[in-house]
Order: C-alpha cells, then structure tokens, then sequence
C-alpha cells in the first residue's frame, strides 16, 4: 500500500522535475531568440556601415579628401566628385525645413488651441495620412502636375518680380524649367510637414494643463500663451521634430529623383536643375559600368548616411530629453 | 487709460493675425493633401480597366496592363513581411520583456528609432553589396531581403510600444499560477497586445509597398512574367518610376494608374491600422 503510494508520488515527481527541466529549457529558448534578435538590429546598422565603408574604399583610396570638394562628376574620364550632389541635398533640405516648420508649428497650434474638438482627430488622421504617402507619389504629381504649374505661372513671376535686384536676380536666374532645386525643395517641404506637425502637436500636448491655465488666468492671449509658455516650454521636442524631419529630406530620394533634372553642377540660381546624392545614386547606379564608378556612388550612399546618422540621432536625443521630463 | 486700452487693441489684434496664420495654415496642410489625391484620382482613374490586372507591362508605345509588376510586389512584400516580423516581434518582444531594464534595450532603441528613419536607399546600397554583388546578379530574393530590412524597425517599435502597455497584474498573474515566462508571455503578453503588434505589421506593409529606392538596384525590374525568386522581377514601384520618366503616353498612363493603385492600397492600410488602435485611444 505504501510502496504503491510512493511509487505513485516518485513517478509524479520525476514528470514533475521533467515538465520544469522543459519549461527551463523552453524558456531558456524563447529568451535566447530574442536576445539574439535584439542584437541582430544593432548589427543590421553596423552592416550597413561596413559594408558601405568597403564598398566605397576603392573611390576614397583614389580620390581622398578631395573627393568632398570636387565638383566635377566625369564617368568618361573617371574622375568624380561629391560637391554638387552635397550641395544640392543640403541647399534642398535647407529651404524645405524653412518652409515647412512655420507651417507645421501653426497646424500644430490649430490642431491644439483653435480647432473644434470634433475636427480635431479627423484633421489630426488627415495630416498624417499625408505622411504614409509614398514618395513616389509625390514624385509623378510633382512631375506632371507640380513642376508645369511652376513652370508656367510662378516661376515667369519671379523672374519677372527680381529681374532689376541684384542678388536675387541670380538667385532666381531663368530659364524656368519648372524642374530644379526650387521644386525639390517645394515637394520635400509637403513630405517633410506631417513628420513636423505630428510631432509638435504631441510635444504641445505634453505642456501641463496648469501652466497654460495659469497664464490664461493673468490675462494673456491664446497667442501669447503658445509664445511664452507653450513654445519655451516645449523648444527642446520640437527642435527634435525638426531634425527628424531634416533626416527624412536629406534622405530622401523618388520624390526628388523626379523633380531635380539630375544635373551634376552648381548654378547660383534655384531654377536650375542640380541632384542631390539620393537622387544621384537612384539615377546612376545600376547603369554604373567599371568599379570605380559603382564605387564613387556607394561612397556617396557613405556621405548621406553619416549625415542622416548625426541628424537623427541629434533629434532622437532632443526627444527623449522630453520624454524624460514628462515620464519623472 | 488710452494707451492701456490701445496696448490691448494690439495685442488682441496680434493674436488674431497669429490665430488667422495658424488655420491658414492648416489649410494649406488640408489643400495640399485634397490637391495630390484629387490628380491622383483624376489621372489615375481613367486607365483603370480590367487589362491593368491581367495583362503584362506592354513594350514602349503599346497597350497593357500592370499584371507582372503587381504579381511581383505583392510577392516580394509578403516575404519581407514574413521575414521581418518574426524577428521584429522577437527583438520588441526582448525589449519589453526580458530585457526591459537592461543596458542593451536602452542601445538598441536608440539604433531603432534611427533605422526607422534612415534613408531607404541606403537600406538598397546595402543589401546590393550584402547580396546582389556576391551572387553577381538582381534577384527577388534580394529586394524582399532590402523590404523585410524596413519592415524590422517598424515591428520593432510597436510591439515594444505595445507590450510596455500591458499590465504587469496580468503577467504577474500568469507567473503566479505557476506557468514559465515565456508561457506568460505568449498566452498573457501577446494575446493583450495582440491589436496593436498587428497594426505595426500592417503599417510595416503600407510603408514597403511603396517603397522604390531599396527596390531599384537589388530587385531592379522585370518586362516580363517571372517568378522566379533568384531573377529580376518587376515590382509596382519601379515599374511606375521607369515608365512616368518615359516619353510614351500609354506607360505615362500606366504610371498613373499604378500609382493610384499604391496609394488605394497604403491608405486603406493605415486606415485599417488607426481603427485597431483609434478605440483603445477614444476609451
């Protein structure tokens, strides 16, 4: 009776003791994956940077430093440099971001301050559909609609409004192409607006309620409030939005690939064609014959991503600075 | 008193033009958005037929449809969303579970939210020096490769997202009837956050359907039917890219409405996704 009794509980022990030692070893498993999964985002972007560094060795063991402040682009002579296409991303990235953060800040302010609560979510999903939009789709309306319209009314305007200013007058030199460094900056500032105004709206919903109540209460203006309190309060998470949305246009390529003419100079005027380095590689690579050539564009695909690199994580810094301060 | 009175004229007058300023804005924001989807649907929509959906990519200046370069995106994003998600849910899954605390979530965050936003066609010059350049030709492989590489940051950060926001009672609840953590995990962790991992993977896939530039120089383009995963293969966005700079009016056309077609496709998506998530946000 009690050896039958004892038998029974050892029999349950040991499958008692094998059921753990499985769930140990299962678990050990389970957690052993996503460990090596985590890593595996970590060495995805340090792939990315080897294999972008030995991809470009050959141009920049050829070519050196001056490969950063040669203008000419030669695929006849193999002799290439990055200035145009650094200039080009950079002048282009610059006027979008001009451009867009007065708007995006005001829609933000909207979308917060002015806007009836039911408007508020429809308008707020519309913005941001705006940013799920593929940039190829900017790209071909930019083409086909965007650059004739200014091609045929602005563009003739401006000219017309600068010819006697000197300045000006080269900065907005004919002929009007409608393509050019102006009309990539146009489109990067429409694609570059719903990052800005999505996180700026969230930054202004992080000001405590108080704060704003208290300035309300002495008197100031909705527009004083958003000045002196909302704005202040809020610099650090909005510089952030801003500099993700810098990452995203300095990046960016279909949209401008479209609209830019993909010409290898540097002209004072913003109605000339130029490229930027996306735009360079996504015209030129799979038709890159001889390696230093293929080379020359990956070097390139270096420069952009050591740029978005610091960009981006500048701006992730700013923002969790915010979350920090809105999570103690 | 008068100048008291006229220094509040002035400041309301400034809070007018500034409040004038902001709801122009907003409508430039709204305009901008009705003007490309209305010449989206305007161009787009009048080459919608049923040719665009069973016939091939035509030659230069000849009628045809879409088929090969639909057939192949689908196919292409299907398996970068298969091979990303695993393991985005995996590393999300670390982030929030295991290793909520250790020094390597808090790195691999940080390098996340910076592939996430990283310019895809360098995700492209990658994969064609990873792949394309060892195997000495394009292939499918390699795009749905350079796709399943954007689908990861994606999945990454709403699963972590997603998780963090299940209560700890229920894991501890789960522990305390004796089940393992990854047990806890699968049946507690998961099942509660279930809708929004799943919208992470449905905004995963309206990002890469659109996506060109990784596309353009691993997967390049295909005028013909092909499944075969080890060659070229045409993909929507490519092929819109190559026939919207031709000079032909019927590729034009075509572009247009393959264009059309993405941005239905993404919309739809992301919409779908909001309305997983949009309840738990009303609630």
């Amino acid at each position: 009776m009690s050896a039958v009794s004892e038998a029974a509980t050892s029999s349950a022990m040991r499958t008692r003791e094998a059921t753990v030692r499985r769930f140990a070893f299962t678990d050990m498993v389970f957690r052993a994956a996503t460990h090596a999964s985590a890593i595996l985002v970590l060495v995805l972007l340090g792939g990315v940077a080897i294999s972008l560094i030995a991809g470009s060795w050959e141009a920049l063991s050829k070519f050196g430093i001056s490969f950063l402040s040669t203008e000419s682009w030669n695929p006849v002579t193999e002799n290439f440099g990055a200035l145009a296409p650094i200039y080009g991303t950079i002048v282009t990235s610059a006027i979008a971001i001009v451009i867009a953060v007065p708007i995006g800040i005001g829609i933000a302010v909207f979308l917060t301050e002015l806007c009836p609560r039911p408007l508020r979510r429809p308008i707020g999903i519309a913005v941001e559909l705006l940013a799920g939009i593929p940039s190829i789709i900017y790209g071909i309306w930019g083409l086909f609609v965007f650059a004739p319209f200014l091609q045929t009314t602005i563009q003739p305007f401006i000219i017309w409004l600068f010819k006697g200013i000197p300045g000006l007058n080269s900065l907005f030199a004919g002929p009007p192409y409608g393509i050019g460094l102006l009309t990539s900056s146009l489109i990067l500032a429409i694609m570059v607006l719903p990052f800005i105004t999505s996180i700026t709206k969230d930054v202004f919903d992080t000001v405590p309620a108080v704060l704003k109540e208290s300035a309300y209460g002495i008197g100031c203006t909705t527009w004083e409030v958003t000045r002196r309190v909302t704005i202040p309060y809020t610099r650090v998470g909005i510089m952030g939005g801003v500099m993700l949305g810098l990452g995203r246009a300095l990046g960016e390529t279909m949209a401008v690939t479209f609209v830019i003419g993909n010409a290898h100079r540097i002209s004072a005027s913003l109605f000339a064609p130029g490229t930027t380095i996306s735009a360079t590689i996504a015209n030129e690579f799979t038709e890159a014959d001889g390696a230093i050539y293929t080379s020359s564009l990956v070097a390139l695909g270096l420069i952009l991503f050591i740029i978005t690199f610091i960009i981006l994580a500048l701006a992730r810094y700013m923002l969790l600075r915010i979350d920090s301060r809105t999570g103690a | 008193m008068s100048t008291a009175q006229s220094l509040h004229q002035s400041r309301k007058r400034k809070n007018a033009v500034m409040m004038a300023l902001c709801v122009i804005a907003a409508g430039i924001g709204l305009a901008w958005l009705a003007l490309i989807l209305g010449a989206l649907l305007y161009k787009g929509l009048s080459g919608v037929s049923l040719a665009v959906f069973t016939q091939m990519t035509p030659p230069p200046g000849d009628a045809g449809g879409l088929l090969n370069a639909i057939y192949g995106s689908i196919v292409m994003t299907i398996i970068g969303i298969v091979v990303g998600t695993p393991i985005g849910v995996l590393a999300g899954t670390y982030m929030a579970e295991y290793g909520r605390f250790s020094k390597l979530t808090t790195v691999v965050r940080f390098i996340n939210d910076i592939l996430l936003s990283a310019p895809s066609i360098i995700v492209g010059l990658f994969v064609y020096e990873l792949m394309v350049r060892p195997m000495g030709h394009f292939s499918a492989i390699a795009g749905a490769v350079a796709l399943s590489i954007l689908v990861i940051p994606v999945v990454v950060r709403t699963t972590e997202d997603m998780l963090n926001l299940v209560p700890n009672a229920l894991r501890e609840a789960g522990t305390a009837i004796g089940a393992p953590r990854w047990v806890v995990i699968r049946s507690v962790a998961y099942r509660a956050a279930l809708s929004g991992i799943v919208t992470g993977i449905l905004l995963a896939i309206a990002r890469i359907s659109g996506e060109t530039a990784p596309l353009l120089f691993t997967a390049l383009n295909n005028q013909f039917w092909s499944s075969n995963l080890n060659a070229p293969m045409a993909s929507l966005p490519v092929t819109i890219f190559q026939f919207a700079l031709s000079p032909y009016e019927e590729w034009q056309q075509l572009a247009w409405t393959g264009a059309l077609i993405i941005t239905l496709t993404v919309l739809g998506l992301s919409i779908i996704a909001r309305s997983l998530t949009g309840r738990r946000e009303d609630r």
